[in-house]
């Protein structure tokens, strides 16, 4: 009779647990060491982009699904709790989980309907929806201010502590994100993300075996709209200010490429593609004007080349060059 | 009634391309099962082509159409070599991240070449507008028709009477027995591209006259165009006619009688709502894949 742990369950466990450790470590290495309110502001971002290519990449590289449309649900986050705080005066902290209810019920409506899809028509009913999104952010302008977007909204504060200052809003967004690091590699590691992994490598296997399959894509979608409203929350209160121009079709496939290049099915994947996506347009100041053609670029390339993303890709290449070397037959 | 008829004349013109931008889709999905998102990027292509060949170089205006068709087909040629050809695992959504790769490569392209602003094209012919019922029909809008009525008499005679139409039906059908029957798919598959991009031409030079274009139009066009596919029915020549001019009109409606301010969102509210309610399309007989 098994234990109710195996070996390697517990050194899996030991090796998360001292990477999580790491992982926190540097949070608050980085908080301590950078002193550069601008480049705590990039990371702060960082952060924030993150949650986004995580909750995606929940949705793509796990569950197998596309949504072209997650701009929408972005700004769905950083709208609601802009016209909460705004025009009716609510707490920031009363308007997150309200925000947060709001974009679990569209994500529920949207995808409903949606996931009933697969393949092409997912990807055409998404981009659909950011659309629908995008056009009322700028049109409906008595709300959400129109073109010129909506001002004024207050930094989030516990009583007299104010997450003004860049190093407390830096922590507040790294702590989100670390939070949420461990809850989807909790759910990777369960019963769940094998049976998302199951639908992703073949719908009618896994439903085959039992998995209520529909049921799991839907919950992903939502849980990955959810990521994608709590970064548009923690966005809207950092710059105080949203405008439509933030959330078009072009932020939905900035969303994809982090999670094109970070790799799909890489929790540590999505940090990485989400942080060279933010520093990279940053550095290269004459990159604004060739965004669009490297990300197209880098969008075919990658998927053409390594469709296991950059990390996962190289170290394969470099796994296939060392057997060769050593005179192994690749493994299969 | 005749506001009304204004509207139908308004939305027909708009319909009728949108009909042609839903044939290209339409002709590359029967042949290879592909949706091609950068579709609306090559009609965004082939009506900056044809504003530069034949209002900046003053090129005749039959040679300017057939040298923009022509450069569109050799960019599909390129995207179906290039990119579609090498992918080792054809997975749905590696295909729709490469295509969606490729028309934010074409959208960012256009922007170098052509700028930010957005430009016109004269009219084909004379800009006298004809009265019909009160309502006013301008010249160019029955150009869009005919051209477009032409394209679908053309497609059909090729599905029908030409050896190369029945072997791509064939390899739509089953692409692995048409090969064992001589049919080369691998041509067939590039030849499908080439045509459904030239279709995608044809329809950037018919909408360049009606209205502005600019780099970013193609998104919002690719979307109608497929809007108006699934209308009708994907796969189906005469039901992306009918869903184009069903979706034109519509759309003509809502903006005279409620807001213009909805005119784009009423497409993709249309768009979810088949998808939701019947996949099929009106004239579409395939079903499409669900799970």
């Amino acid at each position: 009779m098994p234990g109710p742990f195996t070996v390697s369950e517990v050194s899996d466990g030991i090796e998360m647990l001292i990477r999580n450790l790491l992982f926190a470590a540097a949070i608050l290495l980085l908080g301590v060491g950078v002193k550069n309110p601008y480049h705590l502001e990039l990371l702060t971002f960082i952060g924030i982009h993150t949650l986004l290519a995580l909750g995606l990449n929940m949705l793509m590289g796990y569950a197998g699904q596309i949504s072209l449309g997650h701009a929408a649900f972005y700004g769905l986050g950083a709208y609601a709790t802009g016209i909460l705080t705004v025009h009716w005066h609510w707490s920031p902290w009363i308007s997150l989980p309200a925000t947060l209810a709001l974009a679990a019920a569209v994500a529920l409506l949207v995808a409903l309907p949606m996931l009933r899809l697969s393949g092409f028509y997912l990807g055409m009913g998404t981009l659909g929806f950011g659309m629908i999104g995008f056009i009322l952010f700028r049109g409906w302008s008595s709300v959400t201010g129109g073109d010129s977007g909506l001002v004024g909204i207050p930094s989030l504060a516990v009583g007299p502590f104010t997450f003004s200052s860049g190093v407390r809003y830096f922590y507040l967004v790294w702590g989100t994100v670390f939070v949420s690091f461990i809850l989807c590699e909790r759910i990777v590691r369960s019963r769940v993300g094998r049976a998302l992994r199951a639908i992703h490598d073949s719908e009618k296997a896994a439903a085959a075996m039992g998995i209520d399959t529909s049921r799991l894509k839907i919950s992903v979608f939502v849980l990955s709209a959810l990521f994608a409203a709590l970064a548009g929350f923690l966005y809207a209160h950092l710059v105080s200010f949203v405008s439509p121009s933030s959330f078009d079709f072009l932020v939905s496939v900035r969303i994809v490429t982090m999670v094109v290049i970070g790799g799909m099915a890489s929790i540590w994947g999505s940090l990485l593609g989400a942080s060279l996506l933010t520093v990279l347009p940053d550095w290269l100041h004459v990159f604004s004007d060739y965004e669009m053609l490297v990300y197209g670029l880098v969008l075919m390339v990658v998927m053409i080349f390594l469709p296991q993303g950059l990390t996962r890709g190289i170290l394969d290449l470099y796994e296939r060059s060392r057997n060769r070397r050593e005179g192994r037959s690749p493994s299969a | 009634m005749q506001e009304f008829l204004q509207y139908v004349f308004s939305g027909v013109t708009n319909g009728a391309v949108y009909a042609v931008i839903a044939l290209g889709f339409s002709m590359l999905y029967r042949a290879t099962g592909l949706i091609n998102f950068a579709q609306g990027e090559l009609v965004m292509l082939g009506a900056l082509c044809l504003i530069s060949l034949w209002q900046g170089l003053g090129l005749s205006l039959v040679l300017s159409i057939v040298l923009s068709v022509g450069i569109v087909s050799g960019v599909g040629i390129a995207l179906e070599r290039l990119a579609m050809r090498q992918v080792r695992k054809p997975h749905p959504i590696v295909l729709v991240i490469i295509t969606v790769g490729a028309s934010i490569f074409f959208r960012g392209i256009a922007m170098i070449l052509w700028g930010k602003d957005a430009r016109s094209a004269g009219p084909f012919s004379s800009n006298v507008p004809l009265e019909i019922a009160g309502a006013t029909l301008l010249p160019q809008s029955l150009w869009v028709l005919a051209i477009m009525l032409g394209i679908v008499a053309a497609l059909h005679l090729f599905y029908r009477k030409t050896l190369t139409g029945k072997a791509m039906e064939a390899c739509a059908i089953n692409k692995k027995a048409a090969w064992l029957l001589g049919v080369p798919s691998d041509r067939m598959v590039l030849l499908a591209f080439a045509l459904s991009a030239g279709m995608g031409a044809v329809g950037g030079v018919l909408i360049a006259p009606i209205t502005m274009s600019s780099y970013d139009m193609g998104t919002l066009l690719g979307l109608k165009g497929f809007c108006a596919a699934m209308l009708g029915g994907l796969g189906s020549s005469w039901g992306s006619v009918l869903g184009g001019l069903l979706l034109g009109i519509l759309e003509a409606l809502g903006v005279g009688f409620f807001s213009s301010a909805l005119k784009d969102a009423i497409a993709f509210m249309l768009l979810l709502f088949i998808l939701y309610v019947r996949p099929t399309g009106i004239l579409g007989a395939r079903a499409v894949h669900r799970f």
